[in-house]
């Protein structure tokens, strides 16, 4: 009878998961071969490496203060894509983390009320969002406005790294501070107590106690943030004035300029760097959780 | 004997409801005392406020002669084993009971002899590498008991730490809370609703009931005389009925005059009466002192439960003897097992059988240990 029933739940389960399996196939399988193909492969259609080497070779000269200088295109895109992306994760997690802390400690009402906050203008669409932050942003824009209100600026902004970083900090925040705080809320109240109890100040509670045990909230929240940011391609367009040229927009470039071969190599080399780096990460953190 | 904690007009509420109304305790220096009464008593509150988790609406916590009302619970020379353990769950059984010795910047070598110290006491040597989660229940609350203990503290705070494991563990862990507080001198304070618990494992018992300490005793004290029917009828069985101090060491009552060996009540004073069961022996109706009919009889091993209806009043009596059910006995109950209380407001309100069945006062513990 068990085994029966055990057999029949596993059929259910099996069936209920078909379309989700169905969707994964066509929509995230599918195409992620079709990248892979794309990129080791020339407008004919033959193996090549050709994509692959460019993008880790192709050179241009730039302008800087003057002085001509030979740079590695692509590898300068995909660093200047990891500096900004690096520091708005940062910025979210100096921000998301004490907020999250503060969120999770409050009364179950006010914790509904400010997750609510937090992820309203994440109904509101990408675009939208974005083109709020040029109208703020600008140089006559209502940031300026208000500065010169009080005596201050203008502050020229848009157009730099600054409004670049300030876009993505503002886009992906929620995503930094719901998984923490998820892992936050769930933690016993008795751990802070005990650790209270056995001698540390509230400091050491914080360092003891409460971040070894949100490490999992940190580290995704790090995962949520740093990924799309790393590869957005519209927020430099619009924050940056296109001056920033991010490893996103190289794609797009690309696609647009109708050289498939070269945008799918490019994603297919972001797509392993960024599978590294996240295989890196959920290693220290299963190194953590054993450690737990 | 010195006085380690003292508590003096201690009130708390919670949300407009009083919680603990002016508490006075004393606690003395290598003492095991115990907070017992139901749950809402107020007794895990009184143990968080000596712990630093609460704060007391009135009155003072004196600790040693100071008081530390407003000192954290960093700050205090006392520890907490707390209920559901609150082990670090990142940290292995090692990690756990070090931790407060690292918060102290103890020595390295000072640090690995006091823990290893502390895991052979609480008998875990060779579990220092095992995770904790990994641990059965019985271990976790050595390693919490070890972690609590470490640091040295003059008190240590338990709260119902026995309540979550099953009764032969619970049994052995008595026993060895006992011994470990005999060991270390360190001062116990121990919450939990058992009255068979608090008995055998305290020095001091400290029965409490609506906010309010009703009794403050050894536990023979609070066995053999206790305050009030509250008290009589929370530790152990009791008959408790009404009677009438008629003068020193003569009360009436269930229609009979009895010889007591209590005195110092007013002429005629309204009382409560207290027998335990184990103290009325049967004999034949003719010789009885009281006369009733046996409404039940229950076998439990050691003797009989079986319930005298005596003129309406159903008592319990625990007997070897073997009576029937519809036999006509007669009681007999020797002057000091009658035990004499002032009235109080929980006069009337316990000690009568009638509603009385095993299987419902089951139901009722299952109800108060699922609930803490």
């Amino acid at each position: 009878m068990k085994n029966a029933s055990k057999a029949r739940g596993s059929l259910v389960q099996r069936l209920t998961l078909a379309p989700y399996s169905l969707w994964a196939l066509l929509f995230i399988l599918v195409p992620l071969i079709f990248v892979a193909y794309y990129a080791f492969t020339d407008s004919d259609f033959n193996f090549t490496f050709d994509n692959i080497s460019r993008f880790f070779t192709a050179t241009s000269s730039i302008n800087d203060g003057g002085m001509e200088k030979e740079v590695h295109t692509y590898l300068l895109i995909f660093a200047r894509s990891l500096k900004l992306a690096v520091i708005s994760t940062f910025i979210c997690l100096l921000m998301g983390y004490p907020a999250a802390y503060i969120i999770s400690r409050a009364s179950p009402r006010t914790q509904k009320i400010m997750i609510t906050l937090i992820m309203i203008p994440m109904w509101m669409n990408f675009l939208i969002r974005t083109y709020a932050w040029m109208t703020i942003l600008q140089d006559t824009g209502i940031l300026n406005s208000l500065l010169g209100l009080i005596g201050l600026g203008p502050v020229h902004i848009i157009g730099t790294e600054a409004a670049v970083v300030i876009g993505m900090v503002y886009d992906y925040f929620p995503y930094m501070i719901l998984p923490i705080y998820s892992v936050m809320a769930k933690m016993d109240a008795k751990l802070i107590e005990a650790a209270r109890d056995l001698g540390c100040n509230s400091a050491g509670v914080l360092r003891r106690v409460v971040w070894p045990l949100s490490l999992p909230g940190v580290i995704s929240g790090i995962t949520m943030v740093l990924i799309p940011s790393i590869s957005t391609f519209y927020i430099s367009q619009k924050l940056g004035n296109g001056k920033f040229y991010l490893i996103g927009d190289a794609i797009e470039g690309q696609y647009v300029a109708n050289n498939l071969h070269f945008a799918a190599a490019i994603a297919f080399i972001l797509m392993v760097i960024l599978l590294f780096g996240m295989a890196l990460m959920q290693r220290y953190a299963g190194k953590k959780a054993v450690a737990a | 004997m010195k006085k380690i904690i003292e508590l003096k007009n201690i009130s708390k509420s919670f949300d407009g409801e009083l919680v603990l109304d002016k508490i006075n305790l004393d606690i003395y220096d290598n003492e095991f005392l115990t907070l017992l009464g139901p749950s809402g008593c107020g007794k895990t509150t009184t143990l968080r406020l000596i712990g630093g988790f609460e704060s007391a609406d009135e009155g003072d916590i004196i600790f040693m002669g100071e008081n530390i009302n407003d000192l954290p619970p960093y700050k205090r020379n006392v520890n907490t084993v707390f209920q559901r353990y609150a082990l670090f769950p990142h940290l292995n059984v090692y990690e756990n009971v070090a931790f407060p010795l690292r918060e102290k910047r103890v020595g390295k070598s000072e640090i690995d002899s006091r823990v290893r110290e502390m895991l052979s006491l609480v008998a875990l040597t060779g579990f220092e590498q095992r995770s904790v989660t990994s641990l059965s229940g019985g271990q976790q609350q050595r390693v919490a008991i070890a972690r609590a203990l470490v640091s040295s503290p003059k008190v240590l705070l338990l709260d119902e730490p026995l309540a979550a494991l099953d009764l032969k563990l619970r049994k052995d862990m008595q026993q060895e809370l006992k011994k470990i507080q005999k060991a270390t001198g360190i001062t116990f304070v121990f919450v939990t609703h058992d009255q068979e618990e608090a008995l055998s494992m305290s020095d001091t018992v400290v029965v409490m009931s609506e906010g309010r300490i009703q009794q403050i005793g050894t536990p023979i004290d609070i066995y053999n005389e206790p305050e009030n029917a509250f008290v009589a009828d929370f530790i152990g069985e009791s008959n408790i009925v009404d009677g009438i101090m008629l003068e020193d060491r003569r009360v009436a009552f269930s229609g009979h005059v009895f010889d007591c060996v209590d005195a110092g009540f007013k002429k005629k004073e309204p009382v409560d009466v207290v027998v335990r069961p184990e103290d009325v022996d049967i004999v034949s109706e003719e010789k009885g002192m009281l006369k009733g009919v046996v409404t039940s009889v229950t076998f439990l091993g050691v003797h009989y439960e079986i319930i005298v209806d005596i003129n309406g009043f159903k008592w319990m009596i625990q007997t070897t003897d073997f009576v029937d059910v519809d036999e006509h006995i007669g009681l007999y109950i020797e002057p000091d097992a009658i035990h004499i209380m002032k009235k109080s407001q929980y006069s009337g309100m316990f000690g009568d059988y009638s509603s009385f069945s095993n299987e419902l006062d089951e139901l009722s513990d299952a109800e108060s240990e699922s609930d803490e």
